[in-house]
This record gives C-alpha cells, structure tokens and sequence, in this order.
C-alpha cells in the first residue's frame, strides 16, 4: 500500500496482466533482469559444474600449504588447512544455492497451499492466519535459530528451519491475491457453468496469485543464503568438513587478520547472488506489477 | 401449444446481514419481486443503483441463494427442497454476462480455453468437437480464428466483451442474464454488442434479462421494460409504453434524468431527498419520501404491482 | 483568462511492446482552468485514459518513456517533478477517479478503512474525527445507511456503489483538481444527475477543476464547459461545449454525436461509425481518421494535418473541414 490517495491498488495491479506483448520477451529486455539473471545462471552453472573446474577435493588437508595467499596457483588463497579456498568456494555454492531454492520451493509450495485454503475456506481462514501471526511475532532469523538448534546442525534442518519461518509472509500474500481473484467476475463465470471448487482453485485462482508470489520467492532465496550463511555462522547451520559459504566464512573468522582472504572470497560470492537476486526479483517485480510501481 | 413463461418469479425476497458498529442489521435486498419472461423476449431490467437488479439476476442463475418466494426456470422450481437438483438439470440451459469485460476473462487463461471451458465442465466433448465448436463461436460473435492462442489482454473492451458472450453462448443456452454489458463500452462497441445480442437472438431464439442504466440502449434491445426501486418491481410495460407514458413516479423521474446530447437542453429538477434506504425500508410505498404526489395511504400501505393497462402492471395508490 | 492550472503541452507517450516502442498519444495539448471543467471524449484506444495517467505520471517507468511535452501544474512540471512533489500532489492537489472501481478497492479492507487510509496520510485524520469524515463523505456519494454500510467490504456493495466509493475517496481530500476517468458508468441516471451534482456544487465552493473523461455525451453536454475530442492518440478536435454540439467540425466529432443513442428513437438497431479505431502499431500515412473519414480528400494522406484555429476558441485537425467551413481566423 504504497499510496492510498490514488487508491490501494496493491494486490489487484500485481495480478492484472501487463498490457504489452510477450512478459518474457519483456523480460529479457529488462536490464536489472538480465543482469540478475545472468550472474545467478553463471553460479549455478559453475556449482553444478564444480569437478571439471577444479581438480582439487574440496576437503583435502594440505598442512604444507596453510595460509597461502592468493596467488597463481591458489586464486583465493589457502585456508588454516591448506585447502583451496577457491575450490571450496565452487562447493559451497553447491550448498548455498541449494539451501536458497530447497526452502524457495518448499516454502513457495507451503505458501501456495496454505493461502489459498485460508482464502478459499472461511473456517480455517482465521486459524491459519493466527499461527502465521504467532510465527511471525519472531523475526524470522531467530525463529530459524531455535529450530535449527533443536533439530541439530544438518542440511535438512536448516532447510526446515528457514522454510518454517519464512512460510507466513507467503502465505499472507497468496491468501490477499487469492482474496483478489475470488471476488472476479471470471471466477463467478466459472461457477455459473457450474465448475466445481477444485477446478475454480487450479485453474483460476492459482495462477492469478503466481506473480505476486514469484516476485515475493526470489527475495525469498537471498534471505535464506544470507541466513543459512548467519546459522553456520553461529553454529547451528551446516557443519564443516562439509563447505557452505556459511561455514567458510565462519570457520576463517578466526584467521581474519591474518588470513583475510579466506573469509573475503565467499563474502563476496554471497553478496554478489543476494545481490542478484534482487534485482532479478525488482525486475520481476516492475513487469509483474507496473502500476504499483509507477505509482511510487 | 399455450406459451409458457421460461423464467417465472413469484415474491422473491432476499435479505444479507451487515455488520456494523452498532451490531448486525438485516439488508432487505429484494423485498417480493415478480416477473416472468417468455420465450425469445427481452426483458430490460432498469432501476436505482443498488435496488437489487444484480441480486436478481444472480439467483436466477444460482450464484446466490434465493431467501423466500420462488424461482422457475423452464418450468422447474429451483427454490424448492430439491432446488439444487433442479438448478443442476437447467444449468446448461442458464448463462450470465458480466459488465465489466475486463475482469470477467481470466488474464492467464488463452481465448480458447476460456470459450471452451463451459465445454470442459459439461465434459463429453471430444478433442475435435470442443476445437470446431469454439471455432464456430469466434464466427458467430465475428472475431477470427487466430484469437484462440491469444490472451485477454490483446484486445480492446468490445472485443473481450464479444469473448465474453461466446462462452456464454457455448453449450447453447436458452437464457442469458446479461448485467450491464455494456456500461463499460464506448458508443461504437456498444452498438457492436447489442446488435450481435439482437442478432442471436433472432438466429437462435435466445430470451434475455438484460440488466441496464442507459435507457437508450435498454429501449433499443428490450421486448418489455420493468423498473425497479429499493428492491421491488415498481412497473414493468412494453417499452414503447414505458417511454411515452411511464406511470410509476420513479419511472417519471428516471426518465427525466437522462442526460441529453445537447448543452442547451434544460431538464426537470431531478427527483430530490435521500436514497432510500434498505436496512430500515420506509414503511408503506418505499418511494414515498420523495415522490411529488405521495398521499396518506402510501405512507401506510405497501402498494402492490396491479395490472394498469392491457400488458402493463405499477404499484402506485395512484393507479387503484 | 489567466493562467491555467493544469496545462498539459505536446505530450507524447510512448510504450514499449515487442516490435519496439509505440506511440500511445502524440503531441496532445489540453488546458483546464482553475475551476474549469473540460471534457475529454473519443472512443475506447483513443488515448484519454493514458493522458490521465500520465498527468499523475502513474505509468510503468520501465516500459513507457515520454519523448517530448510538458504537464504544468501550478509551477511544476509534472513530466520532471520529484518523487516527493509527485507524492504530495497525488491524492491530496490532483485527486483520481480511476476507470475499473473494482481493481482499484482493496477486496480485504472495509471501505471505511481505505478511505480512513487516505484521509490519514493527507489531512492527518484519525480515530474518531476520520470516522465521521468517512461517514459524511459516504453520505455525500448517496451511499445508502452510510454509517452502517461504512464497515462493508467491497464486494458486498452493488457495482454503482463501489463506483460511488471511488468517487468518495477522490474528493476526501478536497482536490484542486479531480480527474474522473469514467466516473458515473454504473450508475443510474438519477444518481448519476446526483453525482454530477456534487461535483458542480465542489467546484463552486472549492473551486476545484475537473477533467472529466466519458464517453457519454449526454453527461459530457451537461457538466463540461470545454470539450476536448481525442481520435487515435491525438486530440483532433476542442472547443466550447455548446460550439462543439452546434458545430463540429472535425468529421470524427460528427460521428461521435451523430451515434448517440436516441431516447425516442424506434430504430430497432444502434448506429455506429463505420470502420474501426486504428491501434497505436498501425502506421496510417497522413489524417489517422482518413479511413474512416466520408470527407477524405487526396491531399490528407500527404501530411498528417496540424491543429488549427476555427474561431471562438474552437479548433481542428482538419483542413478540408475548415476550408469549406471558411471561418478561419489567425
Ligand atoms: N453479498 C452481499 N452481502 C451483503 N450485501 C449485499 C451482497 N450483495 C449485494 N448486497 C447489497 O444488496 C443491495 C443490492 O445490490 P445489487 O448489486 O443487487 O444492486 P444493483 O441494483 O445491481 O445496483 P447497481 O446498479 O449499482 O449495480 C446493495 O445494497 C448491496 O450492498
Ligand atoms: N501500458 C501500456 N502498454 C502498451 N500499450 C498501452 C498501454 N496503455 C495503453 N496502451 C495503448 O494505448 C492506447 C490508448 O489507451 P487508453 O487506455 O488511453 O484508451 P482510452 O481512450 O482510455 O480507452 P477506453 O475508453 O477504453 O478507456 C490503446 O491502444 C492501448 O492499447
Ligand atoms: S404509492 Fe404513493 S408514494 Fe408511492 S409512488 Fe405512488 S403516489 Fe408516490
Ligand atoms: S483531414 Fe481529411 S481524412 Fe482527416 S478528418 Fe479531415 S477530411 Fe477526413
Ligand atoms: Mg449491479
Ligand atoms: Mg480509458
């Protein structure tokens, strides 16, 4: 509700079509978007890609060679154990994009869901809206710290951990977009041929609140690398030998001083994807919902 | 044979609870309506904003339960105990058509879909019978065949509202209700529209129940006129008689707050005092705060809709 | 006359689709007077909803650029003002009645929690005073049992009324300049004549300006003083409200008043203007309206024809018209 003297038009501009030809084409000409899109291809790629780049176990110990400055050889450098910081680097993507799409998925999926049951069926609607609100009364970084903890330092926790508190903000923008779409006149046409709630939720309802939870995903995905990064961080996130951003640059925390590359190198890799990804969720953001921000 | 009426409406009321501040009130939506409409008629439905026309409109298609009186389309009675059977027998019989063109086609769904999806839900059509038959549809509201892969937003307002009333025509209905389909158009579209509607209806003996505010549109598709006012009929007449000699006071005043094409034109005062309202309905005749000639008795009785002239029915005190 | 409040010069806007950028509305002037009210007319696509927009500089900045022209608006120019002037013009200085009521009401929030919204934000109003602020400006709209009605939800009022909500939240903040792009289309006559009413009685006791965009000549006659006839993104024709019903002069005005419905006519069909609105893709070689036009001469698919003076403030995108007509003045 960026400006209610021109009328709240938040969820409904985000769910009206554009009015141009071609979102995707649209798209691709979108600087931020191709920007975003682009950077965060490359890493993935490079992840998935990680053995044919560097020939070098990520968690080989090489105690001759602790410490070593960036150089030819190592181009991030060594960490306290000898290990390429550069070939770590490339794991740890593997783990950190991992970690951001698992919970984008699952938390999109449990948004989806949720949402549209509150907004389809009026008794479960404020039960399901409480517990959000109880979620939510925590932030959600120290929610996801208390569940980590509980369920102990592991990939499936952290994942749990992260979509568990990140689901009610979801969930509150499928269920507005859904509330939106309910009340069109296509979804009563629908019901005057006599199509039952089933196919009025898939084929109406559905992919009219896709957008809004789209745009709302991508930020989703920075969030939960910057805060898996703040779980290992602190020790409940993913444990080492096994390299996540999180944890490399956890674990080169005590070497700063004298070792500062250890923790730089994935310091960057990790602004450089939340980085993109808001701009890629911006982008989608603009094309998705153009009144809202022309409106700013 | 003896013609039936194919939509028949006995005292229909309907009542919605708001709630307020102060607690809950009951809203008297519709408060004993009456009308029939026969086969290959248009009935004009005009009336006060918020007087119940879309209410109505929308129980005759079942999108919203009736309260008390009874409803009969095509002879079965779909307010009755087993009502939501009979609706289901005459449902593919029944469509409705929406005022606004753009929020009545879903933006994600391809023209084609959207045509074909009352097909889809009757089911029982094979993958080429539902293709030709919405290609037979484009035809008949003339749009070509290349808007099937296209999506609602290619195309201007009239054209989406011709969309719109070929899925409605999809599985051939026998009554449309149509709400303001036009109000949202410009003069050519409208003309576009209504011809196409007067069109079909000629070609396939459609009956309509055609929702409007613009009295010229209304005069030109409907067979029979009927006015309403704070959630009753309060004259219905052929249209040539409602325009000449309307005989409701509220039928005079509507009538004489059309605005004309011409700068120079100098109307009557427009009918003054409050909108009535629906929580509280005044007792007696609901238009007597404001009605120039009320009496004692309208401020007692209700007046009912009596027969006035051959065709024609007011309820007024004036006409007893 | 002295200077205008909103004083719109040249304005071109331009939108992005996939074969490049597109020109929505072309060099399009048009002035509204401090307490003024001019109408805009033209059939669907012919740029008067873009032209609304643009004054509010509400369109997607992404995808649309706005090559040349200026908005004047008292000494800003709107086409170059900051966010923060924008910001506090929007709403509260030029007030927006938008054309769908529906997209534009929040389906979750009561009606009177949106315009409280809006009273909030511009005139510091809350709790209790908003509340009756809300109540009356519901009652001014002629919403039935406003008090009552005033924590309903939009989709439980009849389609006239949510029209009636807009119009409410439009005038809340008491606007120099309100721009109703369709205002009155769900309403009754009666109500209507209400509206239009209110609105008059605005302008006297406030002097607000109005642009109003319609494409009901009937209520255009009525409640404008000055007309403005826009075809294909450009405005071909303006002049007086009583000048333009005596006289059109462009062809395309003709038509516009010769396809008003008739309240007394028998004809069983409506009249249109033959042929179709040319959209902003079309490239169409000299007068956008030769096409259609039953007076296209040759020399009008040379160049496309300049706005020229007809007299007594009237003029047209149409030269063989003003020939004939042979009134032209300096
Ligand atoms: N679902 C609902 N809940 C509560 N009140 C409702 C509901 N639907 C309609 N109403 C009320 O019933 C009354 C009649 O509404 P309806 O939409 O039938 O009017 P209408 O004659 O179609 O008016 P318009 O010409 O403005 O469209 C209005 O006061 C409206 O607020
Ligand atoms: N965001 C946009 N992107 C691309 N084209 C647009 C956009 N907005 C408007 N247009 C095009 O600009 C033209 C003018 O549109 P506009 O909405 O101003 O018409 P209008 O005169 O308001 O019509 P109506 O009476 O239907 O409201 C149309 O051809 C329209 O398709
Ligand atoms: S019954 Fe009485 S108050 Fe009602 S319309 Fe007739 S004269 Fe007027
Ligand atoms: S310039 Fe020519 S084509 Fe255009 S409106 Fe005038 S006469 Fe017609
Ligand atoms: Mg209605
Ligand atoms: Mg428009």
């Amino acid at each position: 509700m960026t400006d209610v003297g021109i009328g709240t038009r938040a969820t409904a501009a985000a769910i009206a079509a554009p009015r141009g030809y071609g979102t995707l084409r649209r798209l691709l000409r979108h600087r931020s978007f191709l920007i975003g899109f682009t950077i965060i291809a490359l890493l993935a790629i490079l992840a998935v890609l990680a053995p044919l780049i560097t020939p070098i176990d990520p968690s080989a110990m090489r105690v001759r060679l602790r410490f070593r400055p960036p150089q030819a050889a190592f181009w991030f450098g060594t960490d306290q154990f000898g290990r390429d910081v550069f070939t770590r680097v490339l794991y740890g993507a593997r783990i950190s994009l991992f970690v951001g799409f698992a919970v984008c998925v699952v938390s999109g999926l449990c948004s989806a869901v949720l949402g549209v049951i509150a907004a389809q069926l009026r008794r479960l609607d404020s039960a399901i809206m409480r517990l959000m609100d109880a979620l939510m009364s925590f932030p959600a970084i120290l929610l996801a710290l208390g569940i980590a903890a509980a369920l102990g330092p592991r990939v499936s926790s952290v994942i749990i951990a992260l979509t568990v508190a990140y689901i009610p903000a979801g969930v509150r923008i499928v269920r507005a977009a859904a509330l939106t779409v309910r009340e069109m006149d296509f979804v009563q046409a629908a019901q005057v041929s006599g199509a039952s709630s089933l196919r009025i939720v898939l084929r109406h309802i559905l992919p009219n609140c896709l957008s809004p939870l789209l745009v709302h995903l991508t930020f989703i995905f920075a969030y939960a690398m910057l805060a898996e990064a703040a779980l290992s961080f602190l020790g409940v996130g993913i444990q080492p030998p096994i390299a996540s951003w999180g944890n490399i640059i956890a674990e080169g925390r005590d070497y700063a001083t004298q070792a500062w590359w250890v923790m730089l190198f994935p310091g960057i890799a990790i602004s450089l994807a939340a980085l993109s990804l808001n701009l890629l969720g911006d982008a989608l953001g603009d094309m998705l919902d153009p009144r809202l921000k022309g409106g700013e | 044979m003896v013609d039936q009426p194919i939509v028949e409406v006995r005292d229909l009321r309907k009542t919605f609870s708001v709630k307020h501040a102060g607690g809950v009130s009951t809203l008297h939506a519709l408060s004993g309506v009456n009308f029939e409409i026969m086969r290959g008629e248009t009935l004009g439905l005009v009336g006060e904003s918020g007087s119940g026309k879309t209410t109505a409109g929308r129980i005759l298609v079942g999108l919203v339960p009736a309260g008390s009186g009874s409803v009969r389309l095509f002879g079965h009675d779909i307010t009755g105990a087993d009502g939501k059977a009979q609706l289901a027998k005459v449902r593919a019989r029944l469509q409705f058509v929406f005022q606004d063109p753009y929020a009545s086609l879903n933006p994600r769904m391809r023209i084609g879909s959207a045509i074909a999806e009352p097909l889809d839900i009757a089911g029982g059509w094979s993958r080429k019978d539902r293709n030709g038959r919405v290609a037979e549809l484009l035809d008949l509201v003339g749009l070509p065949k290349t808007s099937i892969d296209r999506y609602p937003h290619e195309f201007s307002g009239g054209q989406r509202q011709r969309i719109v009333i070929a899925r409605a025509l999809a599985l051939n209905p026998q009554f449309v209700v149509c709400d303001e389909p036009v109000s949202a158009l410009d003069v050519s579209m409208q003309a576009q529209v209504v011809n196409l509607l007067l069109d079909l209806q000629d070609r396939l003996g459609l009956s309509y129940l055609f929702i409007a505010h613009d009295l010229a549109v209304v005069r030109a598709v409907s067979t029979r006129v009927a006015v309403m006012y704070a959630g009753s009929i309060v004259e219905t007449a052929p249209k040539s008689q409602i325009y000449s000699d309307p005989q409701h006071p509220y039928s005079r005043a509507l009538l004489d707050a059309v605005p004309r094409a011409d700068p120079n034109y100098v109307r009557h005062p427009v009918v003054s005092g409050e909108v009535p309202s629906l929580l509280d309905p005044p007792p007696g005749c609901c238009f007597h705060p404001r009605c120039p000639f009320a009496f004692e008795r309208c401020r007692v009785e209700v007046p009912i809709l009596r027969e006035s002239g051959p065709d024609r029915r007011v309820a007024c005190h004036l006409f007893t | 006359m002295a200077a205008p409040l909103l004083s719109i010069r040249n304005l071109t806007v331009q939108f992005r689709v996939d074969t490049g950028w597109v020109t929505a509305i072309d060099d399009v002037s048009l002035d509204v007077g401090a307490g003024d009210c001019v109408g805009v007319v033209g059939e669907s696509g012919s740029g008067k909803s873009v032209t609304a927009l643009s004054v509010l500089q509400l369109h997607d900045r992404v995808s649309t650029r706005m090559p040349s022209g200026s908005i004047l608006y008292q000494d800003d120019d709107l086409l170059r003002a900051k966010g923060s002037t924008m910001r506090r013009i929007r709403g509260s200085e030029i007030a927006m009645i938008f054309q769908d009521p529906m997209s534009s009401l929040n389906p979750v929030l009561t009606i009177a929690d949106q315009i409280s919204e809006t009273l909030r934000q511009h005139q510091g109003l809350t709790g209790a005073a908003a509340r009756r602020r809300v109540v009356e400006l519901l009652g001014l709209v002629r919403i039935p049992d406003a008090a009552r009605r005033a924590d309903d939800y939009p989709h439980r009022l009849s389609g006239g009324m949510r029209q009636r909500v807009m119009i409410a939240m439009a005038i809340a903040c008491k606007p120099r300049l309100l721009i109703a792009d369709e205002p009155t289309t769900a309403l009754d006559v009666t109500i209507q004549a209400q509206i239009l009413e209110l609105l008059r009685d605005l302008r006297r006791e406030l002097g607000m300006s109005v642009m109003l965009i319609s494409h009901d000549l009937g209520v255009i006659a009525e409640f404008a003083q000055r007309v403005v006839v826009m075809y294909a993104g450009r405005v071909v024709e303006a002049a007086p409200v009583t000048q333009l019903f005596r006289r059109p002069v462009h062809p395309y005005t003709m038509g516009l008043i010769a396809a008003v419905p008739a309240l007394d006519s028998e004809a069983p069909r409506l009249t249109t203007i033959a042929g179709r609105i040319p959209g902003p893709q079309e490239i169409i070689p000299g007068c956008r309206f030769s096409p259609r036009c039953a007076l296209v001469q040759p020399s009008c698919l040379d160049e496309p024809p300049s706005m020229q003076t007809v007299g007594d403030g009237q003029s047209a995108r149409c030269p063989p018209r003003i020939q004939v007509l042979g009134v032209r003045h300096g």
